[in-house]
């Protein structure tokens, strides 16, 4: 446990390593940051100025190891539009980002599994027809057009929902903004956890569907059936606790990409989280702050996939957590 | 009087383009501690009779006639609830092979308490009880240590002995071993095999064996059945059948054992093979490998010819009869 645990960090420090490297190397590329830093009146020869008292016009390299040097201490740069460090711009903004994960998922926990298990056990009922038509569709359409037309739908058409932001919050210890603890801050999360729940929840029906009826031809169903279990039992012990294995292993993984997808939903939402900032930086060429965003999302992936693992070798009794090659 | 009766039993699979017949008119019974073998080549429809039984046939197969009584039920007929109150309990089923047949997620007691808990109404602890006197029964080292391991932990022939004892945890009227030995190493074979002979002869089990081979058929069973292309060619007591097979095929089939040649000539063969289930030929299906064809084998199908206490489907067997 101890080994695995170690060999993890090793792995987690390269992926950061390089996600680093990338993150800083594409910076560039992205257009000049004074000119959003200092305002029309600064004239080209006092921009050479300050290029040069920031850095900006060293060797790529040299620019990166001092990078690297101040990263390793905690220290991703200054935010160059909020003149404040950048990971704590960051890290202001990931409560809003984290929760509205956790309501995605907890969607897609809570319909993925009942769903692809009816499916892959009626698989010619017409209701399962009708779950994978459906599922076909919400692959297909782009969260971004499933978020206008749930604010279409529920805010302005029904007046359900709000349509934007957060919503009250209230402060836990450590100063984490939560939203999940007034009745206005759940009813802001409504909407985008589903918009962002969208692509992931068809995919994972599909995913159970298709991984339960493959289980379900294995030998040992068939024994279970000769064994004059109930159906109940037979389906969902028998047959799901092998079902969720290799779903777990993706499943770990796509939670981690939605992250990803936050920038759109967040965006649409006007949600105050990590992946709106990012766009924003991306806009203002906040280089510090893009780096850090891309930095600390890598982090929260490296950590999901552990937990993945960890989660996998308690449910599978044949996988043993060590250090070596598994 | 016989404790499970099939008659005329039938079944098919539905393929494009028409139905295929696996086991046509399949009769036969075994009566309470009888041991019955089920012999014949890979795709005579031995392994879809012992899964019809329970009605366990894989989709889209189905029993399209005939009855399976047990005790006076017809189990062709029960509704799946009351279908499922036979299943693992009066009549219980030991799979080819125990790398497959046992969940790899769930412990050997799970799987063995489960059965009781289902079928016998038991609480955890008595059934956990019961699961640990059968571990031990089956020959299984420091069952309750055992009990709580996951089958990854256990070999093919333990895991095998696992299966038997889940077979055993009901005290079975029947137990239905589909080639029980046949993934596992040739020297466990021989004490699986001698394992499942002891219990059966001890409990009073009832036991259909279905195997491809003469040799456990002929040091197991009282009794013995020759299927070919989806139908049963002969019946007899087996020590007939091995001694004097009346069946053109059941006789390659005895001659075709490695004994039955001196050391370094070659083993005898049916010329051949076994038509696929697709296009039996008409008349007698074995009749294009038979050196006994007449004109009437290639029309007619054989009926049954009734010896003393057998039976076998040929035309030249009848022949000899009459005369």
């Amino acid at each position: 446990m101890i080994a695995f645990f170690i060999r993890r960090i090793g792995q987690a420090m390269i992926v950061m390593f390089v996600i680093s490297l990338i993150a800083f190397s594409i910076q560039d590329n992205l257009g000049d940051p004074l000119r959003e830093l200092v305002g029309q009146s600064v004239s080209e020869a006092e921009r050479q100025v300050l290029r040069d008292e920031m850095g900006l016009n060293d060797p790529f390299l040299v620019q990166y190891w001092r990078f690297l040097k101040r990263a390793v201490k905690g220290d991703l740069g200054n935010s160059y539009f909020f003149k404040r460090p950048a990971l704590e711009v960051i890290l202001e903004k990931l409560p809003a980002t984290v929760e509205l994960v956790m309501g995605a998922t907890l969607i897609i926990l809570l319909f993925s599994i009942p769903i692809g298990v009816y499916c892959a056990i009626n698989p010619r009922s017409w209701l399962t027809k009708l779950m994978m038509g459906t599922s076909i569709i919400g692959i297909s359409i782009p969260v971004f057009l499933t978020a206008i037309l749930l604010i279409y739908l529920f805010s302005i058409e029904l007046g359900w929902f709000p349509s934007f932001g957060r919503g009250e919050t209230t402060v836990l210890f450590g100063g984490w903004h939560t939203g999940l603890l007034t009745r206005d801050g759940l009813m802001h999360l409504i909407l985008p956890s589903i918009a962002l729940s969208s692509i992931m929840l068809p995919l994972f029906i599909r995913l159970i569907r298709s991984e339960m009826m493959e289980v379900l031809e294995q030998e040992y169903i068939r024994f279970a059936w000769a064994k004059g279990l109930t159906r109940k039992r037979i389906w969902f012990l028998h047959a799901l606790k092998n079902t969720l294995l290799p779903v777990i292993t993706v499943g770990g993984v796509q939670i981690g990409t939605m992250i990803a997808y936050t920038i759109l939903t967040e965006t649409v939402f006007q949600w105050p989280g990590m992946g709106f900032l990012f766009l924003e930086a991306v806009n203002r060429v906040d280089t510090p702050l893009i780096i850090a965003y891309l930095i600390v999302v890598g982090l929260i992936f490296v950590i999901t996939n552990t937990l993945v693992d960890l989660i996998y070798g308690l449910v599978n009794p044949t996988v043993k957590l060590t250090g070596g090659a598994a | 009087m016989p404790i499970l009766e099939i008659k005329n039993l039938e079944v098919r699979f539905p393929m494009r383009g028409g139905e295929l017949i696996a086991i046509r008119d399949i009769s036969f019974s075994i009566d309470r501690g009888e041991r019955l073998g089920i012999v014949g080549e890979s795709g005579a429809g031995k392994s879809v009779a012992a899964f019809a039984i329970l009605r366990l046939i894989g989709r889209p197969g189905y029993i399209s006639g005939g009855q399976i009584l047990f005790e006076g039920n017809d189990l062709a007929r029960l509704s799946p609830e009351q279908l499922r109150q036979f299943r693992g309990n009066q009549i219980t089923m030991i799979f080819q092979d125990p790398m497959m047949t046992l969940n790899p997620v769930l412990t050997i007691g799970t799987q063995m308490i489960e059965c009781l808990q289902t079928h016998r109404g038991m609480g955890r602890k008595q059934a956990r009880k019961v699961a640990v006197e059968k571990l031990r029964r089956v020959a299984i080292p420091s069952p309750e240590a055992r009990i709580d391991q996951y089958p990854h932990e256990l070999s093919g022939g333990m895991r095998q002995r696992v299966v038997i004892a889940i077979a055993l945890l009901t005290d079975p009227a029947i137990i239905i071993a589909d080639e029980p030995t046949t993934a596992l190493d040739v020297t466990i074979q021989a004490e699986i095999m001698e394992l499942l002979l002891a219990l059966c002869e001890t409990h009073q089990v009832a036991l259909i064996l279905i195997t491809h081979d003469l040799g456990v058929v002929s040091e197991i069973t009282q009794r013995a059945i020759v299927m070919y292309a989806g139908r049963i060619v002969e019946e007899g007591p087996t020590r007939d059948i091995i001694e004097r097979a009346r069946h053109p095929y059941t006789h390659g089939l005895i001659d075709a054992l490695p004994e039955r040649t001196h050391p370094g000539q070659r083993l005898n063969q049916i010329p051949g093979s076994m038509p696929s289930l697709v296009d039996i030929p008409p008349g007698c299906a074995f009749h294009p490998r038979c050196e006994h064809v007449t004109d009437l084998c290639q029309t007619r199908v054989p009926g049954y010819t009734l010896l003393d206490h057998a039976r076998v489907a040929c035309h030249w067997v009848a022949a000899q009869e009459q005369s």
